[in-house]
């Protein structure tokens, strides 16, 4: 529990955001989507959390399958009706926290990864829906929770079809990879050059 | 004599083709930047140093020696500390002796390789997270103005572990006849190039 609200505090810690929008051209929905997969940021914890879930086997590859992509618009809701957010390190906490636990294959209790879960999506789709204000909107968020639910699915259910101990491993040294680019990241924003 | 009458279709072609040659556009002609670049950046940047070149190679083909667990644990233990050795350089925080540190890391292991050296888990564990600690603070924070952060860490994570990657294949080479003593000799090749970057680290 005191690790937890150590993460949630740390998550909430305020820096300079970087939430832009990227346009398509193709409308709102698009907006939304090519937001999520143009944008390192967020697009690295969604698959570091697919990773783990998937990890994690069947059962947790399913909370994160809806839950993630539900927090995520729910943040985003929050996100569009306010001008702006204090600014929040999330990206680099996210990607540190979830690449150490893929890397050291740790086993976390379904109802704390439940809880991660919809912290990250919360907080990362709040970040969203002021980016997305005044542009894309909601149905942008559309576009980006079908993204979430593609992807988790896409990425959760390979791994949990993994059943050689080597590709477990493959899965593990990309997490400490996940882990490093969030420690790279979190220095890099006390330089103001993410 | 044969004469070439061009046909209606022909001239018509030739003049759409003419107008095409003509028509002004836009000059491409600047250096590459913007964000995306800081990820060429990274991936590129691992492969322009000889020292941290060999230092990757020598972590993979320690691993592929040492056999289970070392030959993955190692390379997951030297990105995450390479990056908090970049985090201490990002952060202000000095690390004393860095290019005699990095030096000292092809030197080690390459000595490690040629003696094909055992030691416990725990102990490779921490001299590569070591060594990690000063390839990460010399390159993990030399990011041209104007790119992200972000993507040039990525990239140079990603670059490092391919190098990690090239390592361990070329340390697969044991199995075969002979293979033994050329990964002993590709280690003490690592030791002798850390000789010579320590030369010019104190000269």
């Amino acid at each position: 529990m005191r690790v937890l609200t150590t993460t949630l505090l740390l998550l909430c810690w305020p820096v300079c955001a970087s939430a832009h929008l990227v346009t398509t051209g193709l409308g709102p929905v698009y907006d939304g989507i090519g937001h999520l997969v143009m944008t390192p940021e967020d697009l690295i914890p969604v698959l570091a959390i697919a990773l783990y879930a998937g990890m994690r086997g069947a059962a947790p590859g399913r909370y994160a399958l809806f839950s993630l992509p539900l927090a995520w618009f729910a943040g985003g809701l929050l996100g569009v009706s306010f001008t702006s957010l204090p600014p929040l390190p999330t990206p680099a906490f996210s990607i540190l926290i979830i690449g150490v636990l893929i890397a050291a294959d740790f086993k976390l209790s379904d109802r704390i990864f439940l809880v991660m879960v919809l912290a990250v999506g919360f907080i990362h789709g709040a970040l969203n829906g002021v980016a997305l204000k005044g542009n894309a909107g909601v149905p942008g968020l559309i576009g980006i929770m079908a993204t979430l639910f593609v992807l988790v699915a896409l990425f959760s259910a390979l791994v949990v079809s993994l059943k050689k101990p080597w590709a477990r491993i493959v899965v593990r040294v990309a997490g400490s990879w996940v882990a490093a680019i969030g420690m790279l990241m979190f220095g890099w924003m006390f330089r103001g050059q993410v | 004599m044969i004469e070439i009458k061009p046909s209606s279709r022909t001239v018509q072609s030739g003049f759409v083709l003419l107008l095409l040659a003509v028509s002004a556009q836009s000059a491409f002609a600047h250096v590459e930047g913007g964000q995306a670049a800081g990820f060429i950046t990274g991936l590129q940047h691992p492969w322009s140093g000889l020292d941290h070149i060999l230092a990757m190679i020598a972590v993979g083909l320690w691993g592929a020696q040492l056999g289970k667990p070392s030959i993955w644990v190692l390379p997951i233990a030297f990105p995450m500390m390479m990056a908090a050795g970049a985090m201490m350089g990002l952060l202000g925080i000095p690390v004393p002796g860095v290019e005699i540190g990095i030096a000292f890391s092809a030197i080690l292991l390459g000595l490690m390789v040629l003696a094909e050296v055992r030691p416990k888990l725990a102990v490779s564990i921490a001299m590569v997270g070591f060594f990690a600690i000063f390839h990460g603070h010399a390159h993990g924070t030399e990011l041209p103005p104007g790119q992200s952060g972000l993507l040039y860490s990525m990239g140079f994570v990603i670059a490092t572990g391919c190098l990690h990657g090239l390592g361990i294949v070329i340390g697969l080479v044991k199995e075969l006849p002979l293979g033994r003593q050329a990964l002993r000799g590709a280690g003490s090749f690592i030791a002798v190039m850390g000789v010579v970057f320590l030369w010019k680290a104190l000269t």
